[in-house]
C-alpha cells in the first residue's frame, strides 16, 4: 500500500518522475487515453528521436493528442510537458481537440490558386458554413487549409479523409462530400 | 486458354485522385464477365498528368495507352477492343511514341511508370542494382570521386554539389554517421519527389545505401511530409521487400557491408524541408532551424556526421554510379550538369513530369510540351522554383534553364517545379500571399523572417489600399523594397531569405498590378 503511494508521488512530482516506473503505472491507468498513450510510449521509446512517432501513433490510435496524453509522454520521454506542448503546436498536422467526423482539406498553395482554388476554397466554406481550422455543426466535417498535395498539375485539389482528389470544381466537391456521408452512413 | 493480356493502371496519387482504383476494379469485374483473361498491374505514374488515369495495354508491338480513362469509359474501351491495341477516342498510341514522352530524356525517371514499383524481380530486370553492384566493388573514395565527378547539384533547390558534400561527411571521423533522405516536398508545383518514391521507391534505396557505402554510414532516414501518405506506403513496403531478400540489413547483397534505412512522417511544417530544421524535427524537437556552422556534414543528426540529400539527388546516385560518372556529365550547359525532371503545373494544358537536359527553355517547357495555358488565355507569368522562387514575365522566358544563367536574373531553378499563371492573375495579390505564406510557415527563430513577412502583408495592403495617392503608394513600395532587402540579408535560412524574391520580381516585372509606374520600378530592377 504504502509503495503504491510511492509510485503516484513519483509520477507526479516535479523532478524525479519519469522512465519505466511512470509508463507502468500509466498503462495500468483507469483512463483509457493515457492507458493507450503509455502502450504506444512503451512500445517506441527507444527509437532514436521518438517523440514524433509517438505522437503520430497517439492521433492516429485517439483521433487527437489530448492533454492527458501531454503528461503521460512527457514523463515517460523525460522532458517537461512545455517541451511536448512546444512540438504538438508547433506542427500543424497534430491537433488537441478530436476532429470532426471526416477532414476536408482543400490545397491554398499557388498552383491551385492559378486554376480557381481561391474560389474552391470560398465555395468550401460556403457549403459547410464554417472557416477554415474549424467543424461544421453537425460535426460532419473539419476544414483544414493544406498547403499543396503534390497534385499540382490536376489544380486544384482536395483530400478527403486521407483520399485525394484533383481537379475539383465546386460541382464535383459537393459529389464528394456527399458520397462521403452516404459511404459511412 | 490463352495468357493474359497485361493493363497497367497506375497507383500513383495523381491517378487514384481521378478515381483509378475504381478504373482498375471495373476493368477486372468487365473482363471476367466477359471471359477476357487479364492481368492489372498497378504501375507508377508515367508523368503525363492531364491523361491520368492513364491505363496502358501490353500489346505484342508494344504497351498501347489510353487516357485519361474514367469509370464510365471502361465498357467502351472494351467493345472497342483495347486488348488488342483497337480504335477508341481515348486511344493515344504506343506510349513511348507519345510526343511528351519520346522528347524527353529520363534517367533518374527511367523506370517510373514503366514497372511494378514494389516487385523487387522488375526493378533488377529493368537496370536497377547496377549502380549498387559497382559500387560495392569500389573503395568509398572512388565513389565519392566519381560524385564529384559526375557534376551532381543538390536538385532540392540549393544546387550544391553533392559529391562535395558527400567528401565532407566521408572525411568527419565518427563512431555513427547518417543518410538523411530529405522528402519534406512542401513546395507548390513540385511532385517529382513523390512521383518517384510511388513510382520507383528502389532506386531511393539503392541511391541511399550506396551514399552509405562511400561516407561510411550505416544508418539512413526518410523524412516524408504527412501530406504524402501513399508514398509513406510505397516506401514502407519497399523497405520491408528489400530488407527481407538481403538488399538491407547486416550484409548488403552478401557483401558484408551494412545499411538499413526507415521512414519517418513529417508533420505538415513546410519548413521542415529546410535541411538544419528536418533534423531537429527527425530528433523529436520543434523544427526550428539551427544556425549554421556547424554544417549538417561535420555535426548533423544527432551531433552526427549526416549526409542530407533530396529525393531526386539520392535517386539519381544509382545510374551516375551504373553509366560511369562522364555519362551524366555529359548532359546539360555549363556548370549544369545532367538533367532535371521539371514539373509543369498550374495553368497548363498538359501539366506533367519532363526529365530534360539543363539548357532548354521556359517557352520550351510551357508550350511544347505544357500546351499553352489550360484556360485558353494567354500565359502572363511563370513561378519557377517553388513559393520562394521568382514570378518570371514573357520576357525572360528564353533564358535558357541553367543554375547561373537564373541567378543572374534574380531566379532560381530550384527543384525545377513552375506554375503557370494566364492573364487573371493579380501579381500584387501574388507578392501578398508570398509574404503570408512566410508568415504562415516562419519557425520563428530569427526577425527578419517571422516579423518581416507579417509586415510585408501589411505593406502591400496598404499599397493596394493606396487608392489616388500616388505619393503614398511610392513611398510604401520603398518600404517594401527596403523591408525585402533586410530579409534577405538578415534571415538565417532560405524562408525569410528568399520570400522576397517572389515579391521583388512582382513589382519589376508586374508593376501596373501595384499601381506604380513602371519607369520607377526599373530604376530598382538593376
Amino acid at each position: 500500500m504504502h509503495q503504491r503511494e510511492a509510485k503516484s508521488d513519483l509520477a507526479s512530482s516535479g523532478g524525479a518522475r519519469g522512465g519505466k516506473l511512470a509508463l507502468d503505472a500509466a498503462q495500468a491507468s483507469p483512463t483509457p487515453a493515457i492507458a493507450a498513450t503509455a502502450r504506444i510510449v512503451a512500445r517506441l521509446k527507444d527509437l532514436p528521436g521518438p517523440l514524433l512517432p509517438v505522437l503520430h501513433e497517439v492521433q492516429h490510435e485517439l483521433g487527437c493528442i489530448p492533454a492527458e496524453a501531454v503528461q503521460t509522454i512527457a514523463e515517460a520521454l523525460n522532458l517537461s510537458r512545455a517541451e511536448v506542448h512546444g512540438v504538438i503546436t508547433f506542427y500543424p498536422h497534430f491537433r488537441s481537440e478530436p476532429a470532426a467526423r471526416h477532414t476536408l482539406e482543400v490545397c491554398r498553395a499557388e498552383s491551385c490558386q492559378a486554376m480557381g482554388g481561391e474560389h474552391l476554397a470560398a465555395h468550401a466554406r460556403a457549403k459547410l458554413g464554417c472557416d477554415f481550422h474549424a467543424s461544421t455543426a453537425d460535426g460532419n466535417f473539419t476544414l483544414e487549409p493544406v498547403y499543396c498535395l503534390g497534385l499540382c498539375a490536376q489544380s486544384p485539389a482536395v483530400m478527403i479523409d486521407g483520399q485525394p482528389h484533383a481537379r475539383v470544381t465546386p460541382d464535383k466537391l459537393d459529389r464528394l462530400l456527399t458520397r462521403t456521408l452516404e459511404a459511412s452512413s | 486458354m490463352s495468357a493474359p493480356v497485361i493493363i497497367y493502371v497506375p497507383r500513383d496519387a495523381a491517378a487514384l485522385a481521378m478515381d483509378a482504383d475504381v478504373v482498375a476494379r471495373d476493368i477486372e469485374r468487365i473482363a471476367d464477365e466477359r471471359g477476357l483473361p487479364v492481368q492489372v498491374v498497378r504501375n507508377g505514374s508515367r508523368g503525363l498528368l492531364w491523361l491520368e488515369p492513364m491505363v496502358e495495354i501490353a500489346t505484342p508491338d508494344g504497351r498501347v495507352a489510353y487516357g485519361p480513362v474514367a469509370p464510365e469509359d471502361v465498357p467502351a474501351l472494351f467493345d472497342a477492343g483495347w486488348l488488342t491495341g483497337g480504335a477508341h477516342a481515348l486511344h493515344l498510341g504506343l506510349t513511348e511514341d507519345i510526343p511528351y514522352l519520346k522528347h524527353q530524356e529520363r534517367l533518374t525517371f527511367a523506370r517510373v511508370g514503366v514497372i511494378d514499383p514494389l516487385s523487387l524481380q522488375d526493378y533488377a530486370a529493368h537496370g536497377g542494382l547496377a549502380g549498387l553492384k559497382r559500387a560495392l566493388a569500389m573503395e568509398p573514395a572512388q565513389i565519392v570521386e566519381e560524385m564529384v565527378t559526375s557534376g551532381l547539384r543538390g536538385r532540392g533547390g540549393a544546387a550544391f554539389p553533392t559529391g562535395i558534400k558527400w567528401k565532407t561527411v566521408a572525411g568527419s571521423p565518427s563512431d555513427q554517421k547518417y543518410i538523411v533522405c530529405n522528402a519534406d516536398e512542401g513546395d507548390s508545383g513540385t511532385f517529382a519527389d513523390r512521383l518517384l518514391m510511388e513510382g520507383d521507391p528502389y532506386v531511393l534505396i539503392e541511391g541511399m545505401t550506396i551514399a552509405g557505402l562511400a561516407v561510411g554510414a550505416t544508418y539512413g532516414y526518410i523524412y516524408v511530409r504527412s501530406e504524402y501518405p501513399h508514398a509513406i506506403a510505397t516506401l514502407e513496403a519497399a523497405i520491408a521487400r528489400a530488407r527481407s531478400v538481403g538488399w538491407l540489413g547486416r550484409d548488403v547483397h552478401g557483401s558484408g557491408r551494412e545499411f538499413d534505412l526507415e521512414v519517418r512522417t513529417g508533420a505538415g511544417a513546410y519548413i521542415c524541408g529546410e535541411e538544419t530544421s528536418l533534423l531537429e524535427s527527425l530528433e523529436g524537437k520543434r523544427g526550428v532551424v539551427r544556425a549554421k556552422p556547424p554544417l549538417p556534414a561535420i555535426s548533423g543528426l544527432f551531433g552526427k556526421p549526416t549526409v542530407i540529400n533530396n529525393v531526386i539527388s539520392l535517386a539519381t546516385v544509382p545510374i551516375i554510379m551504373a553509366k560511369g560518372a562522364a555519362y551524366y556529365r555529359d548532359y546539360g550547359v555549363g556548370r549544369s550538369h545532367g538533367t532535371l525532371p521539371f514539373q509543369l503545373a498550374g495553368n497548363l494544358k498538359q501539366g506533367g513530369l519532363v526529365e530534360k537536359a539543363f539548357g532548354l527553355s521556359l517557352r520550351d517547357l510551357l508550350y511544347e510540351f505544357g500546351g499553352g495555358s489550360a484556360s485558353g488565355r494567354p500565359l502572363r507569368a511563370v513561378q519557377v522554383g517553388g513559393p520562394l522562387g521568382a514570378y518570371l514575365p514573357e520576357s525572360q522566358w528564353d533564358v535558357p534553364l541553367d543554375y547561373e544563367a537564373y541567378i543572374q536574373i534574380s531566379a532560381m531553378i530550384g527543384h525545377g517545379g513552375l506554375v503557370a499563371f494566364d492573364d487573371t492573375v493579380d501579381m500584387a495579390r501574388m507578392a501578398r500571399y508570398a509574404m503570408e505564406f512566410c508568415a504562415i510557415e516562419s519557425c520563428g527563430k530569427c526577425t527578419p523572417c517571422r516579423i518581416g513577412s507579417t509586415r510585408g502583408v501589411e505593406t502591400i495592403d496598404k499599397i493596394a489600399a493606396g487608392g489616388a495617392d500616388t505619393k503614398q503608394r511610392e513611398q510604401q513600395v520603398h518600404l517594401l523594397r527596403d523591408l525585402c532587402d533586410t530579409m534577405m540579408g538578415g534571415s538565417l535560412c532560405a524562408l525569410g531569405g528568399m520570400a522576397p524574391y517572389p515579391v521583388l520580381s512582382a513589382l519589376n516585372h508586374f508593376p501596373q498590378d501595384f499601381g506604380i509606374e513602371s519607369s520607377q520600378s526599373a530604376a530598382h530592377a538593376a
